[in-house]
This record gives structure tokens, C-alpha cells and sequence, in this order.
């Protein structure tokens, strides 16, 4: 049962690395989860080659949310755009080492949906439950 | 107010055998405290047993059937009419109609009445506590019409700034809209004198009764309110139908509400006349078995009295504020017990309330996180999200307690 509060999940969530704004920025987008107003914003820096070089997020919500977009954004820091692009709903739970339900599962795609959002810009994005069933 | 007397206190143990999803285990071993009736109540088995009897004993469509269960059904359906109208007080039957919840009872009287009396430039009033049902059915007729919406103010105490309502009459606004009880805050408002205020500043007023209703006795006729939207499923009934009841004179002055069967009186192709209210807006065939359950949750209300369950509501509410006081880091939002029955919204320091109600869940505790459908009062208070636990007749001060000591496991895995 208390696999969902890993050590991990709570360090990342009490001691976020990735935490804040950049300005300027390159990519900047934020979003929120309709289910509990949680609010993501992440802020990418590139490269002339389309390296991500620096990433940040910031926000408010749950342990599940933002110990997600931190690991999501160390996981992107170094990663050129192209396989940014190709980041799916299993790195996440990759990252986080945990099942989901269907409710906490949103809470962990909020920050990858924002990401894509960026990277992808608006027209392309999924929704929160098409992520969340893909 | 009325004030808790051991003459009024319930047999909180006979209640719970009432209502069979209380013996639920959530997982083996793990029973249900259930702590979120603000969201639905539970049902107790003589409204399951009401709807189940009626498919399994009378079911037929209501209205113009000659055949004997058409007969019974609508007799039966609008029996419960008047059984509605007599428990909030009502003069009539015909006041009561039946919509799917309190958000179509407001958005029926913003469609009808509003568009009809509301102009651009036109103020209506609501206050900052307001559920989104109670909100945006207006902000969309604003959008429309170009009506202005002015709030009553919250203070950080919980309570309307009645000072600031006093001025916002001068306004002349055509309508005042404002809760009963809040969903989040539990704040019981001052009705009687909310309504007298905006009558004389001429207005016509509305009270979601959504939380009111099923929690405090309401006599519409002694509070001279000319609407008030609540939804059966918060008082022991079934999803799926909600009320609304209206002064007669302004009923039937309004035009009807969704076109259809069962709302005419007589159709051509060239056009259509439409009966008397309630019936002319009640188009298509309505939730016939959920309004004879309707009907059982309001017997199972008056057996009990609405003056002990709010007694009852309210000294536990009182209890539950006091042990979560004791909890490190837990803050909650609202007035202080003399004006709030029912709920307690709270914030834990360093833990989201997804996290927190996560962890109650392991202990079977189940209340709700999020913004509970009224994100305007948490941006207030300066947060995006409260934990609710919430209170109705059924429950008792051991769950309390087991809601602080699950409340303890928290601070224990958040460090």
C-alpha cells in the first residue's frame, strides 16, 4: 500500500531540483487539471540543436504531480526535442516506480501533457484522458 | 439558531442499520467511515426499497394513461409534490417541479425568468461562497444579456459583509441569488434577513438551498423567498432529480423551460400552447421511480424531525472542529461553530489535499479534495484546495475520531 508514498516521491515533492521559471525561455506553457484545479507551468531552455538544456516547472498540487514533473524534468534536461517529443505516458510511471488509479494517474500526466504542450505546441496536445488511456 | 437538547439527540445506531452501504468493508477488514454527504448522501433502505418496489410493482409512464399503474404511478408521482411543498413549507404542490438537480433548477429560472426580465445593464447579486451551479448560469447570462453580476463579500471570519450588502441594494438589483449553506465553508447565512433586505431594494431572490435543505429546517413561506433550487440526492433520495420551488404568482408569468411532450396543452404544426406551471416545465417523461424515492427520504426526514437532525449535525460538526484543532498543521476554513453546521474544510501544512484524502481512504475514511466545485471562495482564502469532511445524521464521534487519528498517519508518511 504505501508504495505510492515512496521515499522518492516524497523527496522529490519536499525537495523539488527542477523547481522554478525561466526567463527567457524558449518553450513556456502551463495548464491546469480540471479535477482539482491543480496548475502546472514548465519552462524550457534549447540549444542550437535543439537540445534541451535547461528545463524547469513550476505550480501547485499534489505529491503524485510534482514529484513527476520533477522527474520528468531531470529526464528531459540533456534530451534533444526530437525524443522529448516521443516521452509517453509509461516513462512517467517509469519514473515514479508505482501503479496509479485512474484518478492519481492524471495527477501524474498533468505535468507530461503540459510538456507536450510546449514542445508540441497547442493544436497537437492530447487531453488529460486520452494520455491517460493511451 | 436552534440550540442541541438532549431531548432531540438521535439514536445515531438504529439510524446506521437504516442505510445497508454503511456495513460496507472498503477493503477486507477496512470498514467505511463515511464523511462526505455534502457531496450525496447515503440512502436508507426504505428509499431503495420505494424505487425497486415500483419496477417491480407499478411501473408505467405517468400522465394521460387510462390503465391502472399509469393511474397509480402518476398519482403516486405527484403525491410526492405535495409531500415537498408541506416539508419546506410551501402553500401548494403545484410550486414544486421536478428538474435533474439544483444546478437545472437555477439554470430553469436563468432561462426563463432571466431571459425575461433581465436586461443589459441590469444588477444581479450572488455572493463570493457561491457553488459553480449558483455562479456560472449567471456569468453565461451576463455573457448573453449584459446583465452585472456584484458579489457579496466573504470575510476572513466565513460570514457575508452584510455592511457591504446593505450597499449594494442602493444598486436597485433585479435579482439576489445566494446560498443557503456553503458547500465549502459550512456557513449557515443569514436567509430571512438577506431576503427582507432584497425586497426592499425590490428585488427577486433566490436560495440554493442545496446544502440547506437537507440540513436545516427550511419553511419557505416564513422566509418569504420567491425561489429556492435543492437536489434529492444531498437529503437520503436519489441522483438524478433536483427541485425547484417557486412563488405561484411568478410561475406563471414565466415562459416554459424545455420544449416537449408533457409541457403542451395542445400542438399543430403552426404552433403550440403550453399548460399551467409546474406542468410547463417538466417537458418529456420525468424521473418517475427517483421522485417516489424522493417522496420515501422525506417520510424518513420527518420521522426523524429537521430540528434533530441539524441539532445532531451541528454538535458534531462542533466536535469535529475542536479534535481537528488539535491536529499539527491542520487549519480550517469558515466561521466559527455558532455560524456553520455540517462540513469542515481544512488545509494540511507541507500536504496537498489529494495526499491527504489518499491517506484517509487507506483508513477507509472517505472525504473529498479539491476545490468542491466553488473555486472562487478557496481563490479568497489564497489556496486552490481544501479536504472536506462533511456530516449528516448517520455519523457519529467515533468516526470523527478515526478521521484525526487517519489525519496523524499523514504527518507520519509527510514527515
Amino acid at each position: 500500500m504505501d508504495d505510492l508514498y515512496r521515499e522518492v516521491i516524497i523527496d522529490h515533492y519536499q525537495n523539488p531540483r527542477f523547481r522554478g521559471e525561466l526567463d527567457p525561455h524558449d518553450y513556456s506553457y502551463h495548464d491546469d487539471n480540471p479535477v482539482c484545479g491543480d496548475h502546472i507551468r514548465i519552462d524550457l531552455r534549447v540549444d542550437e540543436n535543439d537540445v534541451v538544456t535547461e528545463a524547469l516547472f513550476s505550480g501547485d498540487g499534489c505529491s503524485i504531480s510534482q514529484a513527476s514533473a520533477d522527474l520528468l524534468m531531470e529526464k528531459v534536461t540533456g534530451l534533444p526535442l526530437d525524443e522529448v517529443r516521443q516521452v509517453g505516458k509509461q516513462d512517467i510511471l517509469d519514473l515514479l516506480g508505482i501503479e496509479l488509479g485512474p484518478v492519481r494517474l492524471k495527477c501524474a500526466l498533468l505535468s507530461l501533457k503540459v510538456l507536450k504542450g510546449g514542445v508540441y505546441g497547442l493544436e497537437e496536445v492530447e487531453s488529460l484522458d486520452e494520455l491517460a488511456a493511451s | 439558531m436552534t440550540t442541541p437538547s438532549k431531548m432531540q439527540q438521535l439514536d445515531v445506531q438504529r439510524i446506521r442499520a437504516d442505510f445497508p452501504v454503511l456495513d460496507v468493508e472498503v477493503r477486507p477488514g477496512v470498514p467505511l467511515v463515511y464523511l462526505d454527504s455534502t457531496a450525496t448522501s447515503q440512502k436508507p433502505v426504505s428509499v431503495i426499497e420505494a424505487m425497486n418496489n415500483y419496477y417491480r410493482t407499478q411501473n408505467a409512464n405517468i400522465h394521460r394513461g387510462v390503465h391502472a399503474l399509469a393511474e397509480k404511478s402518476t398519482a403516486d408521482y405527484e403525491a410526492v409534490r405535495g409531500k415537498v411543498a408541506k416539508f419546506i413549507g410551501a402553500a401548494k404542490g403545484k410550486q414544486i417541479i421536478f428538474t435533474r438537480n439544483t444546478t437545472e433548477s437555477i439554470n430553469l429560472v436563468a432561462f426563463t425568468w432571466g431571459r425575461a426580465n433581465l436586461n443589459k445593464g441590469d444588477v444581479v447579486v450572488l455572493t463570493e461562497m457561491e457553488h459553480h451551479g449558483n455562479l456560472v448560469p449567471w456569468q453565461m447570462l451576463a455573457t448573453e444579456k449584459g446583465i452585472q453580476l456584484e458579489f457579496i463579500p466573504v470575510g476572513e471570519d466565513g460570514l457575508l459583509d452584510m455592511d457591504a450588502y446593505a450597499v449594494l441594494m442602493e444598486k436597485k438589483p433585479k435579482l439576489v441569488s445566494f446560498t443557503q449553506m456553503s458547500n465549502v465553508l459550512g456557513t449557515i447565512t443569514p436567509a430571512a434577513e438577506i431576503i427582507r433586505m432584497a425586497h426592499d431594494a425590490g428585488a427577486v431572490t433566490l436560495m440554493d438551498a442545496a446544502q440547506g435543505v437537507p440540513h436545516l429546517p427550511t419553511d419557505v413561506t416564513e422566509l418569504d423567498v420567491d425561489f429556492i433550487a435543492f437536489s434529492s440526492h444531498k437529503m437520503l433520495g436519489p441522483t438524478g432529480l433536483g427541485i425547484l420551488y417557486g412563488k405561484e404568482a411568478i410561475l406563471n408569468e414565466m415562459p416554459p423551460f424545455l420544449g416537449g411532450g408533457d409541457m403542451i396543452k395542445r400542438v399543430e404544426l403552426s404552433g403550440f400552447t403550453y399548460k399551467e406551471p409546474p406542468h410547463k416545465f417538466e417537458a418529456g417523461t420525468p424521473a418517475i421511480a427517483e421522485v417516489i424515492g424522493l417522496g420515501a427520504a422525506i417520510d424518513y426526514l420527518e420521522a426523524i424531525g429537521m430540528e434533530a437532525i441539524f441539532a445532531h449535525d451541528h454538535e458534531l460538526t462542533g466536535y469535529a472542529l475542536e479534535r481537528l484543532e488539535e491536529v499539527p498543521g491542520v487549519w480550517v476554513f469558515g466561521p466559527t461553530i455558532e455560524h456553520k453546521s455540517a462540513n469542515a474544510a481544512f488545509t494540511f501544512e507541507g500536504v496537498h489535499p489529494h495526499d491527504v484524502a489518499e491517506i484517509l481512504n487507506r483508513a477507509g475514511v472517505a472525504v473529498r479534495a479539491g476545490h468542491h466545485c466553488a473555486q472562487p471562495v478557496h481563490q479568497k482564502f489564497g489556496i486552490t484546495s481544501t479536504t472536506r469532511a462533511s456530516f449528516y445524521l448517520y455519523n457519529t464521534k467515533e468516526e470523527v475520531d478515526q478521521l484525526i487519528e487517519a489525519l496523524y498517519q499523514v504527518k507520519e508518511i509527510f514527515g
